[in-house]
C-alpha cells in the first residue's frame, strides 16, 4: 500500500543498530513472538495493535488478552501471563509504555526474549526515546523471533493524503481526487480525527464521494494558523485573512501568538526592506535563513516603506491591547488585519 | 550624625525624620518615603533604621553596620529583583511584625519597592498598618504615592524626596567614590541625576560606552529597516547591560546552592536533587526578566534626555542641555526637524515604557518607537 512505502522508506525514528529482523508499517502487522510496535504515532499504533488482536481473535476465539504498564511493572509478571496454560490457549500479552520502562521489566523482557514460550505473543508498544534501548537493540536482533512495526508520525501532506486514500480504498468506497483533498485539509492536524472522519463519510455514503459530500459534512471547517493568516493579509487579501483569523479564533488560537506571528514576518520584511544585496548575503546579515530572505521580498511587492513603518507601530498598538491594555482582543486583531491587508494605507 | 552623611539633597526629610527618631511625640508607626528613581528612597529608609535602632543618640558604628549588612536582629527588610513581590513574602513579612524588639527601641520593616505590589498583597500589609504593634515601625518606599491602593496611603505617613541637582550628585561621587570632577560632573549630568546611576556611569567604562553606543543607534534611524535593526541592537545592548548585573551573581548563587547542597564541582546534579537546582534557576529567570526590563527602561531614558535637548534647542534653549558632548549632532537634528515631531518622538518613547510594563514584546515596542523617532 501507498502509506506503506513512505514509512517503510524511512525506516523508523532509530535506524542505529543492526537490524535482523523484518521492520513493516502500521498495516502490515502479523503474528510473531514479540512484536515490538515502536514510534511516536499513537494512533496508527493503536490500529495496529487492534488488527493483530482481532487476527488472533479470529484464528482461536480462546485468545487470553492481558494488559501489562511497564512503568509500574513487578518482577515475574511477564513470565507468569505468557506461560503456557493448562488447556494450552493462546495469549496475547500487551505492554504499553515501554519507553518508560522500569528496571525490573528490562531485565524480564530480556530474559524472555532468550526463551520465548510457545503460542504466546507479547506486544511491546515503545513511544520512543532513549529508555530500554538495550531491550530495543536485543529485541531488533532477535532474528526469527521478534518483528517490528514502525509508527512514525505522518508529517508530510502527502503522507496525510496517502494515509486518507488508504483508508477510502481499504473499505472499497472510491473518492474523487478533489474531495480527498478537501478533506485531508481539513483535518491537517490529527490523524486520529482524520480517520474518523473518512470512516464517518464511509459509513454514510453509498455512492462516489464528491466534494458536495465533504463539503455538506465538514463544510466551512478549515485548519489554519497564525502564520497562514499573516500571509493572507500581507498579500493584502483581506476577506481570506479575515475569515482565517476567525476560523483560527475558533478553534483555539490565542490572540497573543497571532500577534507575534505577524510582529515576525514583519519584522523579517522590515530587515530586508532597506538593504541591498543577493539573497546569501541578507541572509547572513540578519541571521535568517536564504528561503525567508526570498519570501521577504516577494512580500514586499506593493509596500511602501511608510505603510511598512505604519504597520509596525499598529502591531506594536495590537501587543499592548491583547495583553490587557485594550477591551477587545479580537476587534484589536481585527483592526489589525485590517490595517496590514490595505498595506497600512488605510491607518491615519 | 553619621547615618544621614551620604543622604544629599533632602535637608527638609532629613531633619524631619531625625527629629521624629529623637522625640516620640514626633514619631508615628508607618511612614511612606516617596521620591523619583535615584533619589535615595532606600537609603534615606536605612538610615532612619539606623536611628531608629541604634541605642545612643546620634547613632553608634555597631548598629550601623548591622543595618547596613541587613542582619540587625530587629530590622527585616523586604526588597525584590524580580518583577513583583509574591504574596507569600508580604504574608512572611507581616507574621514578625508582631514580635517586641530583641535589642534596640523599634523593629523596623522595610518594603523597599513597595510599589511593586499587586492590589492583593498590599491588602495583606493593610491589617498590619491598620492595627499596629505597639513599638513596630514599617517604612515603605515607592516612587509616588499614587503608587499605593488609597488604603495604605491613608494609613501612612509620607515623606517626600526631590530630586538633587547635577552638582550635589557630582559632589556626592567625588566624596564617596574618589571619581575626578569632570568625569563626576558628566556622570551626574548623563544619569539625569540618579545618584545609582551615576555612580554606574562613572566607575564603569562599559556603561559608558552602552550608553553612547544607545544614543548614536538611535539618532541614525533613518529607515524603517533601520528601526528595525536599530531596534534588535537596542535590545541586545540592553540585554549586556542587564547580564552584567546578573550573571555574575547567578554564578555565585549557583555555585553557593551546589555547595550547601554537598555536590562536588563539576560533577552532575543527582536527580533528587534537580527541582531545588531548577528552582533556583527559575527564580533567576525571572530576576533576569526583571533586570533586562530595566535596562530596556535605562535606555530609554537616556533617549528621552537626547530628545528633551533637542526640544529645548528648537525652543532655543540651550544652557541645560544634559548631552552636552553631542551638541552639534543635537543641533543638527533640532534644524532638520519641527518641534511637533519632536514631541511626537517623545511621546513614543514614554508610550514604549508604558507598553513594555504592560509585557508587551520588547522588541515591537522599540521597533514602533524608533520608527516614530526616523528622521
Amino acid at each position: 500500500m501507498a502509506a506503506a512505502r513512505t514509512t517503510n522508506a524511512r525506516g523508523g525514528a532509530k535506524p542505529a543498530g543492526k537490524v535482523a529482523i523484518p521492520q513493516v508499517s502500521w498495516n502490515q502487522i502479523r503474528p510473531a513472538p514479540v512484536v515490538l510496535v515502536s514510534g511516536p504515532q499513537g494512533f496508527l499504533a493503536d490500529r495496529a495493535m487492534k488488527s493483530l488482536r482481532e487476527f488472533l481473535r479470529a484464528e482461536d476465539p480462546a485468545l487470553e488478552v492481558s494488559d501489562v504498564a511497564a512503568d509500574g511493572y513487578t518482577r515475574g509478571e511477564l513470565a507468569s501471563l505468557a506461560s503456557p496454560s493448562l488447556f494450552g490457549e493462546p495469549r496475547l500479552v500487551r505492554v504499553s509504555a515501554v519507553e518508560k520502562c522500569s528496571d525490573d521489566f528490562l531485565e524480564d523482557a530480556l530474559r524472555y526474549l532468550e526463551s520465548p514460550p510457545e503460542g504466546a505473543t507479547v506486544i511491546l508498544r515503545h513511544g520512543g526515546g532513549v529508555r530500554g534501548k538495550k531491550l530495543l537493540d536485543a529485541i531488533r536482533a532477535a532474528k526469527g523471533v521478534a518483528l517490528e512495526v514502525v509508527c512514525a508520525d505522518l508529517k508530510k501532506d502527502a503522507e496525510k493524503y496517502e494515509f486518507a486514500q488508504a483508508e477510502f480504498q481499504l473499505a472499497g468506497k472510491s473518492i474523487r481526487a478533489a474531495a480527498l483533498r478537501a478533506i485531508v485539509a481539513a483535518f491537517s492536524d490529527d490523524l486520529a480525527e482524520l480517520a474518523s472522519a473518512c470512516q464517518q463519510l464511509i459509513a454514510d455514503t453509498a455512492d462516489e464521494i464528491t466534494e458536495a459530500t465533504v463539503a455538506k459534512y465538514y463544510g466551512g471547517r478549515v485548519e489554519t494558523n497564525a502564520f497562514s493568516v499573516a500571509d493572507a493579509a500581507i498579500a493584502g487579501r483581506y476577506g481570506e485573512a479575515l475569515v482565517g483569523l476567525r476560523h483560527a479564533l475558533d478553534s483555539g488560537a490565542d490572540p497573543v501568538p497571532i500577534v507575534a506571528a505577524f510582529a515576525s514576518k514583519i519584522r523579517t520584511m522590515a530587515k530586508v526592506s532597506g538593504a541591498g544585496g543577493s539573497t546569501g548575503d541578507l541572509a547572513r546579515r540578519f541571521g535568517l535563513a536564504p528561503w525567508q530572505v526570498e519570501r521577504a521580498r516577494r512580500d514586499l511587492r506593493g509596500w511602501t516603506d511608510e505603510g511598512l513603518g505604519r504597520t509596525i507601530q499598529l502591531v506594536a498598538e495590537t501587543d499592548a491591547a491583547v495583553k490587557g491594555q485594550g477591551r477587545d482582543p479580537v476587534f484589536a486583531l481585527e483592526r489589525m488585519v485590517t490595517g496590514i491587508a490595505s498595506r497600512g494605507r488605510s491607518l491615519r | 550624625m553619621g547615618a544621614w552623611d551620604d543622604i544629599i539633597g533632602q535637608t527638609d526629610a532629613v531633619e524631619l525624620l531625625t527629629d521624629a527618631s529623637r522625640n516620640p511625640q514626633a514619631m508615628t508607626h508607618a511612614w511612606l518615603i516617596t521620591g523619583p528613581p535615584g533619589s535615595g528612597r532606600s537609603n534615606l529608609a536605612y538610615a532612619f533604621a539606623k536611628a531608629l535602632l541604634s541605642r545612643v543618640p546620634g547613632g553608634d558604628e555597631h548598629t550601623d553596620q548591622q543595618v547596613d549588612a541587613r542582619t540587625h536582629p530587629d530590622l527585616t527588610s523586604l526588597s525584590t529583583s524580580k518583577v513583583i513581590i509574591s504574596i507569600d513574602e508580604v504574608r512572611h513579612l507581616v507574621t514578625g511584625a508582631s514580635y517586641a524588639p530583641s535589642v534596640g527601641r523599634y523593629r523596623v520593616l522595610v518594603v523597599e519597592d513597595a510599589d511593586r505590589m499587586a492590589e492583593r498583597t498590599s491588602n495583606v500589609l493593610l491589617k498590619a498598618l491598620e492595627e499596629p504593634p505597639e513599638r513596630t515601625v514599617w517604612i515603605l518606599c515607592a516612587p509616588s504615592e499614587a503608587d499605593l491602593i488609597p488604603t495604605i496611603r491613608s494609613r501612612v505617613r509620607s515623606v517626600r524626596l526631590r530630586v538633587p541637582d547635577v552638582t550635589e550628585v557630582a559632589a556626592l561621587l567625588q566624596r564617596r567614590d574618589g571619581v575626578d570632577a569632570e568625569t563626576a560632573e558628566r556622570a551626574a549630568r548623563h544619569a539625569q541625576n540618579h545618584i545609582g546611576m551615576a555612580h554606574r556611569l562613572a566607575t564603569d567604562e562599559t556603561a559608558r560606552q552602552r550608553r553612547d553606543e544607545t544614543l548614536r543607534v538611535a539618532l541614525t534611524v533613518r529607515t524603517v529597516s533601520d528601526a528595525v535593526v536599530g531596534a534588535a541592537t537596542l535590545l541586545e545592548l540592553a540585554g549586556s547591560d542587564a547580564s552584567a548585573y546578573t550573571e555574575q551573581r547567578d554564578a555565585e548563587e549557583r555555585e553557593h546552592a551546589l555547595r550547601s547542597l554537598g555536590i562536588e564541582p563539576g560533577k552532575p546534579v543527582p536527580p533528587a536533587l534537580r527541582a531545588q537546582i531548577r528552582g533556583l534557576e527559575e527564580e533567576q529567570k525571572r530576576r533576569a526578566t526583571r533586570s533586562l526590563r530595566d535596562g530596556i527602561d535605562r535606555i530609554l531614558v537616556d533617549l528621552q534626555s537626547v530628545y528633551r535637548d533637542i526640544a529645548l534647542l528648537q525652543f532655543g534653549i540651550d544652557d541645560t542641555i544634559i548631552n552636552r558632548e553631542l551638541l552639534p549632532h543635537l543641533r543638527q537634528s533640532a534644524e532638520s526637524s519641527s518641534q511637533a515631531s519632536t514631541m511626537a518622538t517623545l511621546d513614543a518613547i514614554a508610550t514604549a515604557r508604558h507598553r513594555i510594563e504592560g509585557n508587551v514584546a520588547p522588541a515591537l515596542a522599540l521597533e514602533a518607537m524608533l520608527v516614530a523617532a526616523q528622521r
